[in-house]
């Protein structure tokens, strides 16, 4: 049986954890999170681990601490104090107001709370303080163990300029580029004609796309420059940035890695992660479809080579880009547990996590090079709260009002760490949970994730489940034909969401109209005597019609499939007339700058009386850590400034008003 | 309801007392002689049925508006409309109204009832083809009728009006008119269920007509309730203000509250409509409507267990609860955007149609101040009259201080609320999600007033104010105020000084709320409670 797969007595539990309390439905899930490695009751690692970080991660990371039996600290800022990892956690302690920087990445309150609580280990998720070397020395100053590298790892491995060097110096294959601080714009803009565009601007602190830019031209450089080393500086708090050669339509690529103090370093193979918008993975995979053993083998042995030069312990991540003909550079490596390491626990069957903590507590690894196996596929959706419509997801924010994860199929897995009327703010990631699906084979694997999709319902907040659904089931995606400009070239004119053909439209009106039906004929059921006439079909609609259910079982023309319907169906009679009503004409809004999203005001470049030439920067929102430049949607003179540096802003609320 | 009687209208009286025309008889007469009746009853019915005729139509389809039939016939299920008076026209005879042309059957509005899901119901539907819509002895006559009928039958009556005003060529005749209708809408107020819809114009005397009835819904950008024009208040006041500031729907329904919803346009509003009614059952003899439930009736709300912030001062949407808690989030809001410190509207629990009342901590903490208390205690009201059990969700920090509020009346108007809550007798379930402090918390449906089930959730504090100013009072001129402070809290920041005296039910987990409340509702189904004999009761208007 595949190691995550539900037993039916646990399936049982979970259903009845849906009507029993959250606690009840809590330990469920837990339960469900297995991994064929059992642990061994034996080795003793440690009582208490805090976790430093917050949402999905420190719930997946407690779910393994819990199975060994290890206590749990929670750490949250004001605003999470009901969310559900504190719940999850034996002990939770407040560390300060919402902002990361007061909170989640403010050392000197986790220092506290680790004393506080007596806690021996630190698991710090991914982001916020994971990769941050001076709080990793901090707590070892405090004999409490960092559960993820060394700091001499963290620091060689954490600055991409001498990763990069070192790289090479471990005979892995790098990219062209600049191995050094780039300290201005001009410097920026001579590098960039030295490498020859188009090249790539990054945060040499950075990952997870934050504080990246593409130049393809001088113009580009400085503006990226500029962004770049802002974004770095609020959210790593280290401005300096790198420039290297941009590899056109690559691949995206990467290897786990598994090290442990003993001087052993293991591949766990591939994750293909190609599937990214603004460099921020959406879709991953693994393994890959363009992967053959040898290229498997060759990238595996050189992150362990980058994995052995730097002392690497615990798990970590070799990103590479790989273009066309698999020729594949160095690109990063990160040290520390990815967002995407449940679909290589699907494929391996090794919890990461509960490796990463023995690995901390001093354990050799259990496992040998050829004890890794490559089993059935494994696929990842990050669901996130953002509007796929607009640049493939601006973030958006909510009470999640209704909310129901697809645990009830088979082959799904889901990290998560909200709950029904759970808040999505503007303080932290967007991202909902991380749908993985299994399947022995990568069809099975794909039919249960669109099945998976479907069945997922969320309300409240704005999320990217269509644009997930048009990905897994594209024809290039499914004949593993991707690169990193997958959405870019698929979706030249931004996803515009599911075209419908004609079958599916009339299936889709059909089942729209059937659901109508039910509830007309609901609504006049108390008077019996109410002859209805039986809608002429010609589509054969068949169902369970639970009108209160957001999920809609319907068999249509025998085909089964799972509906989530937001619809507005008008009698032909009110269609008619409906020809007679007034458009509402929208406002005009080329002189209206309204925020696209909602966030923080970091610097408005204009002021009323200014000239504004068409695509000139009119000001800039941060949300989740993204800057977004405004600009002008054509020539104008400024009439009014209604925001200021500093303002949170809703989405839609005006920003500027354009004469 | 035997011994009540109205001043019968005198159905062609009007029409006698008319001085015989100077034309010669056979003028009028002889092309319709020539005529076979059949085919006069026919030539009428049809003309009847092209109101003021096609460029009128087309001139009212151009202004974004459905013509009157086309309305009733949107509003009604598929052929269930049984129209009246289809032949009655006006009896005007001076400036030349008395001439063929002038004259249409059935005149300005089309009468009648129908159906809505099966359920009978009586309209008029003013039609602003024939005269602007204009009122005349006629219109109103027609208008009486059903509504008698509708009384009598214990049916609701709505009204969609679009009509210029009076009749002015008939003069008082058309003011008699609309005080028939207006005498008609105070006897049916509590007896059947009344709603206007406005469509289009509606101004001067007209305007009270809708202002009695319990619902005035509006339509947005074509219609407009008025005393005075523009015109006229430009002439008596000198102010500039356009109809739609006037009197257009966003004035009605966010600064006048004199309206209850609007709608984006005639279709969407006669839609709604019918989706309204299913709420609402037919007379005050008729219980609350219940309706097929798919929602379970047990189902555990985990959301609402993390709803209310730890910080006390911290807003939260009170329509988070009521859409997680009734069936299906299905909730139909009164006066959404008018006093949104208090949220009013129907639902329904376990199928069975509810008021719900609700304190809204994210405007202006949810207090209560003049408005929303006249906004709650008129929707209380109409739920007592028409037996629709009332859920009261309470959040509310007191009444709103200020001179602007006491030199506005808050005194009389909040007894409004109070008295409203005190006086009705269908069953009654609260819930005090978070604050209940000082005498609102007496006003909203507490055990004092005759709460059926009164329950806290273990965010209650129910005390006389918060801790803040208790302590400053209790405390005066000692030293550390921070340690009384936590004293205080400690005592009444929380449920049990009401649970201990039994002035709540019981603190439930929040996620049980719907549970508890749909198996109350159950029991409370027999509920009988009869307030003490008297003419009518003495509510502080």
């Amino acid at each position: 049986m595949a190691a995550h797969r539900l037993s039916p007595s646990l399936n049982r539990l979970l259903l009845a954890g849906k009507y029993a309390s959250f606690w009840t439905r809590c330990c469920a899930v837990h339960g469900y999170a297995q991994y064929s490695t059992a642990c061994s009751p034996n080795e003793k690692t440690f009582d208490k681990i805090l976790i430093a970080n917050r949402g999905e991660i420190a719930c997946r990371v407690m779910k393994t601490c819990h199975k060994m039996g290890i206590q749990t600290v929670a750490v949250h800022s004001d605003v999470d104090a009901s969310a559900v990892h504190v719940k999850m956690a034996n002990e939770a302690v407040c560390v300060g107001p919402a902002p990361t920087s007061k909170s989640y990445l403010n050392m000197d309150a986790i220092m506290d709370a680790v004393r506080a609580t007596g806690a021996q280990a630190v698991h710090p998720g991914y982001g916020f303080l994971s990769e941050n070397k001076e709080f990793a020395k901090r707590l070892a100053a405090e004999g409490v163990a960092f559960i993820g590298p060394d700091t001499y790892a963290l620091q060689a491995m954490g600055d991409k300029i001498e990763s990069k060097l070192i790289a090479k110096a471990a005979t892995v294959n790098t990219i062209p580029g600049y191995d050094g601080v780039v300290k201005t714009v001009e410097e920026a803009v001579k590098i960039s004609q030295d490498i020859g565009y188009p090249v790539m601007i990054k945060a040499s602190a950075g990952g997870g796309g934050k504080g990246m830019r593409i130049a393809w031209n001088d113009e580009e450089t400085r503006e990226g420059f500029r962004f770049s080393s802002q974004e770095a500086a609020s959210s790593f708090g280290d401005d300096r940035l790198l420039i290297e050669k941009f590899i056109d339509n690559p691949r995206h690529i990467e290897i786990q890695v598994l090290a442990d103090k003993h001087g052993n370093a293991l591949w766990l193979n591939e994750r293909e992660c190609s599937i990214q918008r603004r460099n921020q993975k959406v879709v991953e995979e693994a393994p890959s479809t363009f992967l053959d053993a040898a290229t498997r083998r060759a990238m595996g042995e050189q992150a362990v080579q980058l994995a052995k030069a730097v002392q690497y312990s615990s798990a970590g991540t070799v990103e590479f880009l790989v273009d066309s003909n698999k020729n594949f550079y160095f690109l990063e490596m990160n040290t520390r547990l990815q967002v995407e390491h449940p679909i290589t626990e699907c494929i391996t069957g090794l919890d990461l996590v509960e490796q990463m903590i023995r690995v901390a507590k001093g354990y050799k690894l259990q496992h040998k090079q050829e004890d890794i196996p490559i089993n059935g596929w494994a696929i990842e959706s990050r669901v996130y709260a953002e509007d796929p419509y607009k640049s493939f997801g601006l973030p958006s924010i909510g009470r999640l009002s209704r909310y129901q994860e697809p645990l009830n199929l088979s082959n799904v897995r889901v990290d998560s760490g909200i709950q029904e009327g759970s808040d999505i703010s503007i303080y932290y990631d967007p991202m909902i949970s991380k749908l993985v699906t299994y399947g022995a084979t990568r069809a099975e694997a794909l039919a249960s994730m669109e099945d998976a999709l479907d069945n997922y319902v969320i309300r409240g907040v704005t999320h990217n489940i269509s644009l997930l659904r048009e990905i897994i089931t594209h024809p290039r995606f499914i004949s593993g034909d991707i690169s990193t400009n997958f959405l870019p070239e698929v979706y030249p004119d931004g996803f515009k969401g599911h075209q419908l053909e004609a079958d599916s439209r009339r299936e889709l009106l059909a089942a729209a109209a059937a659901l109508h039906i039910t509830a007309q004929l609901r609504s006049q059921r108390r008077a019996p005597s109410v002859a209805t006439r039986c809608p002429c079909v010609k589509v054969e609609v068949d169902g369970q019609w639970n009108l209160a259910s957001p999920l809609l079982p319907l068999a249509i023309n025998g085909t089964h499939r799972m509906l989530q319907f937001k619809v507005r169906v008008l009698s032909k009679l009110a269609a008619q007339l409906n020809s007679y009503m007034p458009e509402k004409v929208p406002e005009d809004t080329s002189s209206l700058l309204r925020s696209p999203m909602p966030g923080a005001v970091v610097t408005v470049s204009v002021k009323p009386g200014d000239s504004v030439a068409e695509g000139q920067e009119i000001c800039v929102i941060e949300a989740m850590k993204m800057q977004n430049s405004l600009t002008a949607a054509r020539q104008a003179k400024v009439k009014s400034v209604h925001c200021k540096p500093g303002e949170t802003v809703g989405e839609g609320d005006l920003l500027v008003e354009l004469e | 309801s035997g011994e009540m009687t109205l001043p019968p209208v005198k159905y062609g009286a009007v029409a006698a007392a008319v001085p015989p025309t100077n034309l010669p008889r056979g003028c009028r007469w002889s092309s319709a002689s020539a005529l076979s009746v059949k085919e006069r009853i026919d030539h009428k019915r049809k003309t009847a049925l092209c109101g003021g005729g096609q460029h009128r139509i087309d001139a009212q389809h151009k202004k974004g508006k459905l013509t009157a039939r086309e309305r009733v016939e949107l509003l009604l299920d598929p052929e269930s409309f049984v129209e009246s008076d289809m032949f009655v026209e006006h009896r005007c005879s001076d400036f030349g109204m008395e001439q063929d042309g002038n004259k249409f059957p059935g005149d300005s509005v089309v009468t009648g009832r129908g159906r809505i899901n099966g359920r009978l119901v009586y309209v008029f539907s003013q039609d602003f083809t024939v005269f602007g819509g204009s009122l005349s002895g006629a219109h109103a006559q027609k208008i009486c009728k059903i509504m008698d009928q509708a009384m009598m039958v214990g049916a609701p009556v709505i009204g969609l009006n679009d009509s210029g005003g009076a009749r002015i060529q008939e003069g008082v005749e058309s003011l008699a008119g609309y005080a028939d209708i207006f005498l008609r809408n105070v006897m049916a107020s509590g007896v059947v269920p009344q709603i206007s819809l406005i469509m289009g114009p509606c101004a001067g005397g007209a305007v009270y007509s809708p202002a009695l009835t319990d619902f005035t819904f509006m339509v947005k950008d074509t219609s407009y309730l008025f005393i005075t024009g523009p015109d006229v208040v430009k002439s008596v006041t000198n102010e500039d203000v356009t109809q739609e500031e006037l009197g257009g729907a966003k004035t009605h329904t966010t600064v006048s509250g004199v309206a209850h919803h609007a709608f984006e346009d005639d279709v969407e509003a006669l839609l709604n409509v019918r989706e309204f009614f299913n709420f609402l059952p037919l007379s005050n003899q008729d219980a609350a409507p219940i309706r097929e439930c798919h929602d379970r009736s047990d189902r555990l709300v985990h959301s609402l267990d993390t709803i209310v912030p730890f910080e006390t001062t911290k807003a939260y949407d009170m329509l988070d609860i009521v859409h997680a808690t009734v069936d299906e989030s299905d909730f139909f809001e009164i006066m959404p955007n008018y006093a949104k410190n208090i949220v009013v509207g129907f639902a329904r629990m376990n199928g069975r149609t509810v008021g719900i009342v609700g304190n809204q901590p994210k405007v202006a903490s949810g207090c209560l101040d003049i408005n929303s208390s006249v906004k709650g205690a008129r929707f209380v009201r109409f739920c007592d009259a028409f037996n629709i059990p009332i859920i009261t969700f309470v959040d509310v920090p007191g009444f709103l201080p200020g001179t602007a509020q006491e030199y506005g009346g808050i005194i009389r108007h909040g007894a409004k609320l109070l008295y409203a809550f005190a006086e009705a007798t269908v069953p009654k379930i609260t819930v005090i999600t978070r604050k209940a402090y000082g005498g609102a918390y007496d006003v909203m449906s507490s055990k004092h007033l005759r709460g059926d089930v009164n329950y806290a959730w273990p965010t209650a504090e129910v005390a006389v104010m918060g801790a803040k100013g208790a302590v400053q009072i209790i405390f005066r001129g000692k030293e550390n105020q921070a340690e009384a402070e936590a004293e205080y809290v400690e005592k009444f920041a929380n449920p049990f000084p009401a649970a201990l005296r039994g002035f709540v039910d019981d603190i439930i987990e929040p996620s049980t709320t719907r549970r508890r409340i749909c198996r109350d509702l159950e029991v409370l189904a027999s509920k009988k409670q009869l307030n003490p004999w008297k003419k009518h009761a003495n509510i502080p208007l």
